[in-house]
């Protein structure tokens, strides 16, 4: 079983920061067919904010809790916008769902996982179908769950996880925007990809790739 | 190939901004001490007049930070360029304004403004400041009639915050403010078009194509697509399309009065607008409607996009006096 630390952590987040600053230029071009064409920076802004804020942070002091509570306060206030909120709230979540552990298991991570999925439902008022991020975040969520239910090793939990988040940016194409700048869109938006469910699977992709 | 713009560093620009108006404008304009993106009036704050915060992204200007000083907002919490701002520098300005009375929360109706505004207001209940939020949807073009709740916010801010800042300064009660926001909101209507882009300093990529001989009409303030796209058409028409949408709903009687805003969205010169306005007049005039004030201009803009917008304000007695009611802000002055 793996153990993740606050420095795993840490290194999740750097990671996330360095796979969204590479993707910024194409969230862009994708949030400006049907939005205002500042996605990608909004997040390259915030993940950078959170690889500064925790570069600040000792390690070895605080926990996971105190770590991604960082990383929300961090996010929030570089970013504002509509991720901001969503972002924020997802890792306070996921704070909250780890409280008073010294290390996570991989059971401690998939309840992250779910837990910061559902803060940005809760906080975007949003379901699936909807054109959102929540459609890659939810069945990623739920696909982690499912997998680590079944036996399987965080690594293919996350793996899992990533496949359905793909899964689920490439179905927003054929929906129509119903939140959001882009629900003002109506049928226009059909057949484009939705910039925050594509970002979503970018982070989650920098998930596995730091934590399986 | 990037625009050209007159920047030092793309991702300093809304901080640097800041500092040019707060050099320009130090009688009307400061900024709170630790929270340089919470921007308040010198005179605003009084006890017992309830507070009015705007605010939303940069890249509007006047909107949202003109507009602060007596007589219209006391406090804007500026976000980057085209972003809600974060939760934080909104508390901040409803704690500086805050005078016992209530905050008034204002601002465009969009998904991010509103989580951060809402957060704002949570976190301002935990401090015992009482905020309420009246969102503006005043575009026309942004969705049915029936789903009013559902549109943008856009030009029509600067009726719709110049009302509410009035019964504010007249000390009205926190439920009177509240009700005369909301009228003004209801009473509101925007159309816009747009003829070429804008770009991000952060950026400095066209934020959507449009053909060298097209327009689109309804157009948002971010570049979100409008309504229809089609080739350019004259002045009277494009100002004939964007009327009739607006009439159709306001739906004057003969004998009403109205006021007028031809607003640029950054690159359209005042030639155009006043054009624009001549139509304005002739549509209003044929069908008996008369013209209380008229405000041509920047007054809401989207960079340096080109195109206009028109609003129209259907006054009663009430909403004329608050738009007649003297504010003296550092890029607005009335009465």
């Amino acid at each position: 079983m793996t153990v993740i630390d606050t420095a795993r952590l840490k290194t999740m987040f750097d990671e996330i920061a360095v796979a969204i600053e590479a993707d910024k230029d194409r969230l862009c071009q994708l949030d400006g067919v049907i939005g205002d064409a500042d996605h990608g920076i909004a997040m390259a802004l915030g993940f950078g904010a959170v690889r500064d804020a925790l570069a600040a942070l000792d390690l070895s002091a605080i926990e996971p809790t105190a770590l991604l509570n960082t990383a929300a306060k961090s996010f929030l206030n570089a970013v504002g916008a509509s991720s901001g909120p969503l972002y924020a709230t997802a890792f306070m979540r996921g704070a909250a769902a780890v409280k008073g552990k010294a290390v996570l298991t991989d059971a401690d991570v998939v309840a992250m996982v779910q837990a910061m999925a559902q803060g940005i439902r809760d906080r975007g008022k949003a379901e699936i179908g909807e054109k959102t991020m929540v459609d890659a975040w939810q069945p990623a969520a739920e696909a982690a769950a499912a997998a680590h239910t079944a036996g399987k090793t965080l690594a293919e939990s996350f793996s899992a996880a990533l496949e359905a988040a793909e899964r689920g940016a490439e179905a927003t194409k054929n929906m129509i925007a119903s939140k959001g700048r882009s629900s003002r869109l109506g049928e226009r938006s059909l057949g484009h990809m939705d910039p925050g469910a594509a970002s979503a699977v970018t982070v989650i992709g920098a998930m596995r790739n730091s934590l399986g | 190939m990037q625009t050209k713009k007159i920047i030092n560093d793309g991702n300093r620009s809304v901080d640097e901004m800041l500092e040019g108006i707060l050099a320009a404008h130090p009688r009307h304009l400061k900024s709170v001490d630790g929270s340089p993106r919470s921007i308040i009036a010198r005179d605003g704050r009084r006890p017992g007049k309830v507070g009015l915060v705007i605010g939303g992204g940069s890249g509007h200007e006047p909107t949202f930070l003109g507009f602060v000083g007596k007589g219209l907002a006391d406090a804007a919490a500026i976000g980057n360029v085209f972003a809600s701002p974060p939760p934080d520098p909104i508390l901040e300005c409803a704690k500086a304004v805050s005078a016992g009375a209530g905050v008034l929360f204002m601002y465009g109706n969009y998904a991010g403004d509103v989580m951060n505004f809402d957060m704002a207001a949570e976190m301002a209940a935990m401090d015992d400041i009482e905020v309420r939020t009246v969102l503006s949807t005043d575009d026309v073009a942004s969705a049915p009639r029936d789903q009013r709740q559902k549109r943008r916010g856009v030009a029509g801010n600067f009726f719709i915050f110049k009302a509410a800042g009035a019964a504010c300064d007249r000390m009205l009660s926190f439920d009177e403010c509240e009700r005369i926001a909301k009228k003004a909101n209801d009473h509101t209507f925007t159309m816009g078009v747009a003829l070429s882009p804008c770009s991000l300093p952060q950026t400095r990529r066209p934020n959507f194509e449009i053909g060298e001989d097209e327009m689109e009409i309804g157009m948002g303030i971010h570049g979100e697509p409008g309504i229809a796209r089609g080739k350019l058409k004259t002045a009277d028409e494009i100002t004939d399309e964007m009327l009739d949408n607006i009439l159709d709903e306001m739906a004057p009687a003969r004998g009403d009065k109205v006021a007028v805003l031809v607003n640029s969205l950054g690159s359209t010169p005042l030639m155009e607008l006043y054009i624009v306005n001549r139509r304005v007049k002739q549509r209003l005039d044929d069908i008996g409607v008369s013209i209380h004030a008229t405000w041509v201009g920047n007054y809401c803009t989207s960079l340096e996009m080109a195109g206009a917008s028109v609003t129209l304000m259907h006054l009663d007695g009430e909403l004329q006096t608050m738009l007649d009611h003297p504010c003296d802000c550092a890029m607005f002055r009335a009465g």
